[in-house]
């Protein structure tokens, strides 16, 4: 029992060093007071800090100042008395549609950062296949401005790879990177040309950033609704193929490693594309991947008989062998991080026959509680290994990785293991409903999150004490 | 029962008490006055949003020959086509209080989503290419009719396998009834796992010389455009039902409209073997058992029950 799990971190990518500004530079927050806590007596876990034990935690004008085993409380500091929870790095999502400009009726960044905050994060990437999409630097910068007054969470913000997402001609990626682009993608679409791809991968010596794949080739999607096996089959649905997915990622991984290039494989969804990524990892290509809660979760059994849109999404729910396969691999480090693909639809593209229905899912606030519930408590994964995973999602994009030590900026996500609730019971903070996991009873809920030096989010039902003067 | 969505909700036992009410509805339709008193008074809504003959003016038949009432509402072409408005074009008829609600949508699970937006019966009268449940019960009906019980026949259901709701519905409640079912057609037409229903498959018509029915489906001008099949031609020379391919003691079935010259000769079609014509008929009893199943006796207050199995009492008399 004495023994800890052996945790293997994923191996880092080394950076390429961008033009101008660094992806950091890039974030965009409405920031706040630095908070002043002292978290008193819970469980601190940050694997990669090397932290596992019952700790109090300082924050002093919004920066760790102190972890001990008991500190005196300072004037001015507000107290959380937090034992029995959880004290992790606040968490970091590189993959989230807030829809703005464009799509505000299913989200916006006010609401969509506030679902982060919810969720635990302390750093979110913002897609950009927006309307317009963001391929232009006046469109980035709009956002950023709009982001310093509304985020309650630090936000990147991606740029597109290729014009109006067209996937003709690529956009200003010099340009681009020098306005705070944090990476580039289509997502939402895959950049089906392999030339234009080859040019995106050489022009990125010159723009920095790493170009962030939605991996699907249309030719073999073509109409397809959800994964192609037994139950597209019994339901008379268009099924999307597991090859439309790895063929591309085999495809763009040779392309980046003869480019020298960085590419970042969007939501893995099938065994063979772990097999694709690992293939590449193995030859040395600079290439990191991402696999959603839902992947991780869900099977195409969920889809039943096809009257629920919400277990709609791109990629499908697939088999259980495929989710195994995201399992194994999270584990071994071939997929580097969780991401949500947060996607929020309104009420009315959902509930309309599953052939119709828009694509994706709703995840920042059931990401952890999933990924806990589902793959920690029934002893699948240890907890410091998800929490490592959760928080890497940075280091893909050059984007700083949150850290629970002396000195660095407090980004902490404060979790009650114990805690039970049903989602969607108590509505959501996005503006969008279409939570795969509704009405789901689940495990762990964020109690308070700390992003950036601030506190943006503090569960309603959980006091906090001041004392002093 | 409540509603009728498809096939894969039913047990054999309920199928096999539709086909036996569509055997007692039989008798009584050779009266001159074929009409029934059963649903007299309720209202029966006929919602396509799908073009459609032959499914259209069975379900409209079948309900006045038990004496509902019907509305008959087609929605191809206008804006009700779009999904979007399906919940309010539910909820509108919904306010004429109807008894049940038939369904045919371009949409797998539109059915399914309508019992969501109503307290009526819902029947699907097709879903995409999910299922076509009163198509197969017809054909389950015609076939017992010549077969008598389906246990150990065998039956191929040849051509489009992919795009066809018949298919998976017939797949289902053959196999259900104790029949062997193999799919055959073009491996680009046979969707990957189907066995998952229960069927096996053949990409060659060798062994079907074996079968106790060929079951054809309509093969479409558009899956050539699709290039699901290279030519109309080679797809006739290779899966074409003729009078060398049809045996004197194997039954022929199609659920319609026919391409003849295509996936039938045109000798085949009025062949003895051909149950073709039968099923229309029978398509007309199966949809009033439908009815009188999911109806009579239940929401309506108190005499429709006691009148319906007065005059139509199920085969075995006490089930009603």
């Amino acid at each position: 029992m004495n023994e800890k799990p052996k945790l293997r971190l994923a191996e880092p990518v080394a950076p390429t060093p961008p033009v101008g500004t660094s992806a950091a530079e890039g974030l965009s927050f409405r920031g706040g007071r630095p908070a002043d806590l002292l978290i008193r007596g819970a469980h601190v876990l940050d694997p990669r800090a090397d932290v596992d034990a019952v700790l109090d935690v300082l924050v002093r004008s919004g920066e760790i100042a102190e972890i001990a085993a008991s500190i005196q409380p300072p004037d001015g500091a507000e107290i959380v008395e937090a034992s029995g929870k959880h004290l992790f790095p606040g968490f970091v999502d590189p993959h989230v549609h807030l829809r703005t400009p464009g799509f505000e009726y299913k989200e916006d960044i006010e609401s969509g950062t506030r679902a982060a905050a919810a969720g635990g994060f302390c750093l979110i990437v913002a897609m950009a296949n927006t309307n317009p999409p963001v391929d232009n630097s006046g469109v980035l910068q709009s956002l950023r401005m709009r982001a310093a007054v509304e985020a309650h969470v630090p936000v990147g913000f991606s740029a597109n790879v290729t014009k109006g997402m067209a996937g003709a001609e690529l956009t200003e990626m010099a340009d681009l990177a020098e306005a705070g682009a944090v990476c580039f993608t289509d997502d939402g679409l895959p950049i089906a040309d392999a030339g234009i791809m080859r040019q995106a991968l050489q022009y990125q010596r010159l723009a920095g950033r790493v170009i962030a794949l939605h991996q699907e080739d249309p030719a073999l999607t073509k109409g397809g609704v959800m994964h192609e096996g037994a139950v597209s089959a019994a339901l008379g649905l268009a099924g999307v193929p597991p090859v439309s997915e790895s063929t591309m990622i085999a495809r763009d991984a040779l392309l980046a490693h003869y480019e020298d290039a960085r590419i970042h494989v969007q939501h893995l969804s099938s065994s063979q594309s772990v097999e694709a990524v690992a293939a590449a990892k193995q030859r040395g290509v600079k290439i990191s991947a991402e696999a959603s809660p839902h992947h991780l979760s869900l099977t195409d059994a969920a889809v039943g008989d096809g009257t629920n849109a919400n277990f709609k999404m791109n990629p499908p729910l697939r088999t259980e062998p495929d989710r195994q396969a995201l399992i194994e691999g999270l584990r071994d480090g071939t997929i580097d991080c969780i991401a949500t693909d947060h996607a929020p639809h309104a009420a009315h593209e959902k509930e309309v026959p599953f052939e119709q229905a828009a694509m994706g899912v709703t995840g920042l606030e059931t990401s952890f509680s999933i990924v806990y519930s589902d793959l920690v408590v029934p002893g699948v994964l240890p907890l410091a290994l998800v929490i490592e995973r959760m928080t890497a999602g940075a280091a893909p994009l050059d984007l700083p990785t949150p850290l629970v030590a002396v000195g660095e900026p407090a980004n902490l996500a404060l979790v009650d293991l114990e805690a039970r609730w049903t989602v969607g019971e108590e509505g959501y903070e996005s503006r969008s409903a279409n939570c795969c996991f509704a009405g789901r009873e689940v495990g762990g809920r964020v109690q308070l999150t700390v992003a950036s030096g601030v506190l943006v989010y503090r569960a309603r039902s959980f006091a906090i004490q001041e004392v002093g003067a | 029962m409540r509603h009728l969505l498809g096939i894969c909700d039913l047990s054999r036992e309920q199928i096999e008490r539709l086909l036996d009410r569509a055997d007692s509805l039989a008798q009584l339709s050779e009266r001159e006055n074929k009409k029934l008193p059963t649903l007299t008074g309720r209202t029966i809504v006929n919602l396509f949003f799908e073009n459609s003959t032959r499914t259209s003016s069975s379900f409209d038949l079948a309900a006045k020959r038990l004496s509902a009432d019907t509305v008959n509402v087609r929605a191809s072409g206008s804006s009700v086509e779009k999904g979007e408005s399906l919940r309010d074009t539910v909820q509108t008829l919904s306010a004429y209080g109807p008894a049940a609600i038939v369904v045919r949508s371009p949409f797998v699970g539109a059915p399914g989503m309508v019992t969501r937006w109503t307290s009526a019966a819902v029947i699907n009268a097709g879903d995409g290419k999910h299922e076509h449940p009163t198509q197969a019960l017809l054909d389950a009906y015609t076939l017992r009719r010549r077969l008598g019980e389906l246990d150990g026949k065998s039956v191929w259901i040849i051509g489009d396998v992919m795009h066809s709701r018949v298919a998976r519905s017939n797949i289902l409640a053959l196999t259900k009834l104790g029949a062997r079912v193999i799919v055959c057609g073009p491996p680009t037409l046979i969707p990957r796992e189907i066995e998952s229903l229960g069927c096996e498959v053949s990409f060659t018509l060798d062994g079907s010389e074996r079968a106790d029915v060929l079951y054809v489906l309509r093969m479409q001008n558009e899956r050539m455009r699709d290039t699901f099949i290279p030519s109309l031609r080679e797809y006739a020379a290779r899966y074409q039902i003729n009078g060398d391919r049809l045996g004197a003691k194997q039954l022929l079935m199609h659920p319609g409209p026919v391409n003849r010259g295509i996936e039938l000769s045109p000798d085949v079609v009025d062949a003895p073997q051909s149950l073709i014509t039968e099923q229309v008929a029978s398509g007309v009893i199966v949809r009033m058992a439908v009815f009188y199943e999911l109806l009579a006796g239940r929401g309506e207050p108190g005499s429709a029950r006691k009148r319906a199995t007065a005059v139509a009492p199920t085969r075995e008399g006490a089930r009603g």
